[in-house]
Formats: C-alpha cells, structure tokens, sequence
C-alpha cells in the first residue's frame, strides 16, 4: 500500500509540475462554465415565459440545468481521459524510468494501480472545478442534493473506468502520441457504439449497449443508484488495470 | 554472489545472450566487456529481473530472478545506460522518491539522502530540477540512486558513458570506493575503463561469451610480443620508403612492418615483435647504420584494446574460446 500510494503522489506531482493539469482544469472549467450559464440562461429566459403565458409543466433545476450539464461533462470525460492517460506508462518507457520501476522491489500490480490512483486524482480535481458553478446553483436555488451526488458517483466511476482502459493503452506503447490518439479512438467509439445502439432492439445491439461504458452513466445522471452500473464500472476497472497487468507482464518476455 | 547458468535470451528474431555462464565473487569488481550490441545490457537486465531469461537460471545472492524477483531487487542496484531521472523533479526529491521505493524505512530517508548525496558528491545541487543538470550531474545522480539501499550487488551499465575525462575519473575513483562493501558488475566497451577499475573480466561478443579472466592474465597473455612505432627521417626520395621497409624487415627477430606514413623526408613505421623478442635495441643500430636520423623510437605495447579485438574478431572467435576456456579451467 505505502508503495502505491508513493507512485500515486508521484504521478499527481508530475501532472501539476507540468502545465497540464491547469491546462486540463481550466479547459473543463471554462467549458463547463459556458454550458452552464446558456443552461441558467434558457431555464430563465422559460420560466418567466411561462409565468406571463401560462402553460408548461413544473420546472426543475435538477431536470433542467444539472442533469444535461452533468451528462455534458460524461462526454466531456471522453476528451479529457486521452490527455490524461497517455504519458502513464509511454512517457516512463521512452524515458527509460520504467526500468527504475520494474526494478525496485515493486509488483507490477502496485505500480499500475499507483499510476491509475494519480490519474484519478487528477480526474477528481478536475471534476471539483464543476462544484464551484453547481455550489451557485445551490445557492441562490433549491435543487436536490441527492441526484447530484448520484450523477458525481457515476462521472467518477466513468471516468474511473475510461482512465483505465487508457492507462492499458498507454502500456502498449513508447509513443505518448499513439497512445493518445488510440485512448480518444476508443473512447469516441465507446460513445458511437451507445449512442448508434440505442434505439435498437435486437439481441447484438443489446450486448453492445449494455457493454458500452456511456449507457451505464444514463441511470446516474438520473439520479437513479443501481448495484448493476456501480458493478459494471468498477469490474470494468478491475479488468483493465489487470489486462494492463498481463500486458507488461508480456512485454517482458517479449522485448 | 551472482551465479549465471547456461543464461540464453531470445527476442523476436535475434539471439541476444547465447549459454552464458560465469559466477562472480563478493566484493569483486567485474569488468563486463564487449562490443555495442553483444548481450551485455541484455544480461544485465536478466540480473536485475528487468527481462525473464529464455533459458538457463540467474541467482544473485542465492536468490532466482524468476523464484524470488522481490528478494532479488531488494538486494541490487541498478544504473541503466540512461539514468532513470525524473526531468520534473528536484535532485533530492527524486532520491527521496527512489528510497522510498527502495523500501527504506521513513525515519531513514533523509538521512540516507544525505549520504548518498555527499557520496556521490551531488549535494551542491540538491535544489536543483533534474531536467536542469548537466549530463555528468545525471550520470551521478544516477548512481546515487543505485546505491541508496546500500545493495549487495551493483550493476552499472556503461556508467561513465558520454562524461568528459575528469568526470570520468571522479566516476571511476567512486566506483572504486565502492568496491568491498558491494560486488559490482559493470558493462563498458571502453577498454581502459577495465584496465582500471576491474579486477576480472567478463568478455562477450555476438551474444557468446569469449573470455573470463583476471585482467593480468589477459595482458600478460599477449605481453609477450611488443609493438614499436620507428619515425625515420631521410632525404627526400631516398632510400625509398620500400628499401626501408625491407631493411627493417630483415631485423632479428621482427614478424611484421606496416608502414603507417611517409610524407617528404619523414617515415613512420609501426613494427611488430615475435612472441618473447626485445627488438628496440636492434632496430635502432639498423637505423643508424644504415645512415639514416633515427627520431623517434616509441613503444606502442599490445593493449587491451589488441587483445579484445583479437577475441571479438568473428574469424578467430571460436579457437580463441577453446585457448582461453582451457588456460583458465
């Protein structure tokens, strides 16, 4: 444990010694900023338009403004995990460092789950950049806490798992370049496959949809907790880290 | 200390260490030689548990690389031909990081730090980032981090590539210092390296070991026979540098003349003694006999550097191994 806690600081102090952790924080915060003020813009250019004509259902800030602005952020996530996950392992290999790693008394276990660990804390403060806009919505509102945490638990699980799978991609290469582009490939086709899926009711299609990462956020972003999606993210978090683990284990015997 | 056994590695399509065995004493300092693409990082990275062996078994300190890798790399230390350096990190905030990951205990960290630091006389640029220092700085923080949990067994791969001569003697007077405490394995295809700092020597070419022997045996193998380089100077035109040549050849006791330059007056011969023959003496009378200005008379010896490209010659490999193999047995 003190080992991977050790290569976790390691690689969050890494993030933040280089410009990418602003830049990725200030990226999603400007982003999330703008989607949000056009959301509070519509939800009140509407609600005063319903209360000078009548009509329309009741309004919700929970509804209106944070469930779309948080399943934005999902895909948001999509963007961001490339970014994130690429130098894991590319960056050490081309470098040479991993050789100080793979050496030391380590497991190659605590060395992936370290590397991930910081990755999710990274992802983590990103994420906390959204709170500053929905803390104001909570100020001068009164949405409900619950769903909003519901829809955190799940960004955090996506991304969790979305980080994973970049993190073994990583381990299959030098190129911190390739390892990017694969990482935003796969993710991007996660996205198409769920959203392609969707409508569609054969037994494929089914599969496919249930496999795809994004569905699963759905019921989150509701404000819906079910075991299945908390199950699924993290056993799909579970098996990558370990494929991730079966990989370096093989590009030892191989190279 | 380390015992390598019938070692063999294979990559994709290339043989890289081919049956490899030696064994190496506590408290040595072993000189692993050969040239660029002999297998020597290859076997280093088998020692260091970095690379599973193809065949043949690995133990360093009675402990497998494939049993007990954990053991293993608790007990050695490991500079790679790149130091592993960290760019954004400050120099003593990397070696804090790799003690840490060494497994030495809180309480110790910073204490070993400084040691270290002083050993390996980086502490002026504790501060420092690493991406900020000069390669002989690297090099040196490099080996700082080797020896931070003060190893059993040291492997340096190359350590004193690409520093300038006075690093490279600082470096070398370190790893000496070293010696005694730590059984040391280090690569180099810089022969002089070895004839300073090694106490055997470990030479391997094309993946197959060649040679294992103290490294006065290896000179003392070939002191025998002597190279001396002549520079004549003579009237232009005449004698001919042929006629010279022949004249020289004809001396007691010469096996062979190889005229390396003749440029107006002026002629440089390098000429090579028969096993056992003292032949300076001579020539110098068949020079001043002859008439001609004798004006230099230099003794270029056979190195180790004639020695190794001897033994690594493709063509003579395998005779050589038979002769060696069977003086030291």
């Amino acid at each position: 444990m003190r080992s991977v806690l050790l290569i976790c600081r390691k690689e969050l102090n890494a993030y933040f010694a280089s410009p990418i952790a602003y830049l990725l924080m200030a990226f999603f915060a400007l982003i999330f900023g703008f989607v949000l003020f056009n959301a509070t813009r519509d939800f009140i250019r509407f609600s005063f338009q319903m209360q000078f004509q009548g009509g329309g259902g009741p309004m919700s800030i929970n509804d209106q403004i944070i469930t779309p602005l948080l399943g934005f952020s999902s895909t948001i996530t999509l963007f961001l995990v490339p970014m994130i996950t690429m130098r894991l392992f590319a960056e050490e290999k081309k470098s040479g460092t991993i050789e100080l790693l793979l050496t030391s008394p380590v497991t190659d276990l605590q060395i992936i789950v370290g590397k991930w660990l910081g990755a999710m804390l990274l992802f983590l403060c990103i994420l906390a950049m959204s709170m500053i806009n929905v803390a104001l919505l909570f100020a001068w509102g009164k949405p409900d806490l619950k769903p909003v945490l519901v829809a955190y638990l799940g960004l955090v699980l996506q991304g969790g798992c979305l980080l994973a799978i970049g993190a073994f991609i990583s381990s299959l290469t030098k190129n911190q370049i390739i390892a990017g582009g694969v990482t935003f490939f796969v993710c991007l086709l996660l996205w198409l496959l769920s959203w392609a899926t969707a409508n569609d009711t054969g037994a494929l299609s089914q599969v496919i949809n249930y496999l795809s990462i994004v569905t699963h956020f759905d019921n989150f972003s509701k404000g819906i907790l079910e075991t299945k999606d908390i199950i699924f993210y993290l056993s799909m978090i579970f098996f990558s880290l370990f494929i991730t683990s079966r990989a370096m284990e093989s590009l030892r015997w191989r190279s | 200390m380390i015992k390598v056994e019938g070692l063999t590695k294979r990559y994709a399509r290339t043989l890289a260490v081919d049956n490899i065995s030696f064994e190496v004493e506590k408290g040595q300092i072993v000189g692993f030689l050969g040239p660029n693409g002999a297998g020597k990082t290859t076997t280093m990275r088998v020692l260091t548990c970095f690379l599973p062996p193809s065949a043949g078994t690995a133990t360093v300190a009675g402990f497998d690389v494939l049993e007990q890798p954990m053991e293993v790399k608790k007990r050695i230390g490991y500079l790679p031909e790149t130091p592993p350096l960290y760019p954004e990190m400050e120099v003593v905030e990397y070696l804090q990081f790799v003690a840490k990951l060494k497994g030495i205990a809180s309480g110790d960290v910073r204490r070993r730090v400084d040691e270290v630091m002083e050993r390996c006389s980086v502490a002026d640029v504790r501060t420092k980032l690493i991406s900020k220092l000069s390669k002989g700085y690297r090099q040196r923080v490099g080996l700082a981090q080797a020896i931070i949990h003060n190893p059993d067994v040291l492997i340096l791969d190359e350590p004193t590539s690409g520093l300038d001569p006075k690093q490279i003697i600082e470096t070398r007077e370190l790893i000496h210092s070293l010696a005694g405490d730590h059984t040391i394995i280090l690569s180099t295809h810089i022969l002089s390296e070895v004839e300073h700092s090694c106490e055997r020597v470990i030479i391997i070419s094309q993946g197959k070991l060649v040679a294992i022997d103290s490294v006065d045996n290896l000179t003392a193998r070939l002191r025998g026979s002597e190279a001396v380089s002549v520079e004549l100077e003579v009237a232009s035109g005449r004698p001919n540098p042929t006629e010279v040549q022949q004249r020289l050849e004809m001396v007691a006791g010469v096996s062979r003349v190889v005229m390396k330059d003749s440029r107006d007056s002026r002629l440089v011969f390098e000429v090579e003694s028969l096993q056992g023959r003292h032949i300076r003496a001579d020539l110098a009378r068949t020079v001043v006999n002859s008439g001609w200005n004798l004006s230099e008379l230099r003794s270029v010896g056979l190195s180790l550097e004639d020695i190794f490209l001897q033994l690594t010659a493709a063509e003579q490999k395998e005779t050589d191994v038979k002769e060696i193999q069977g003086a030291t047995v």
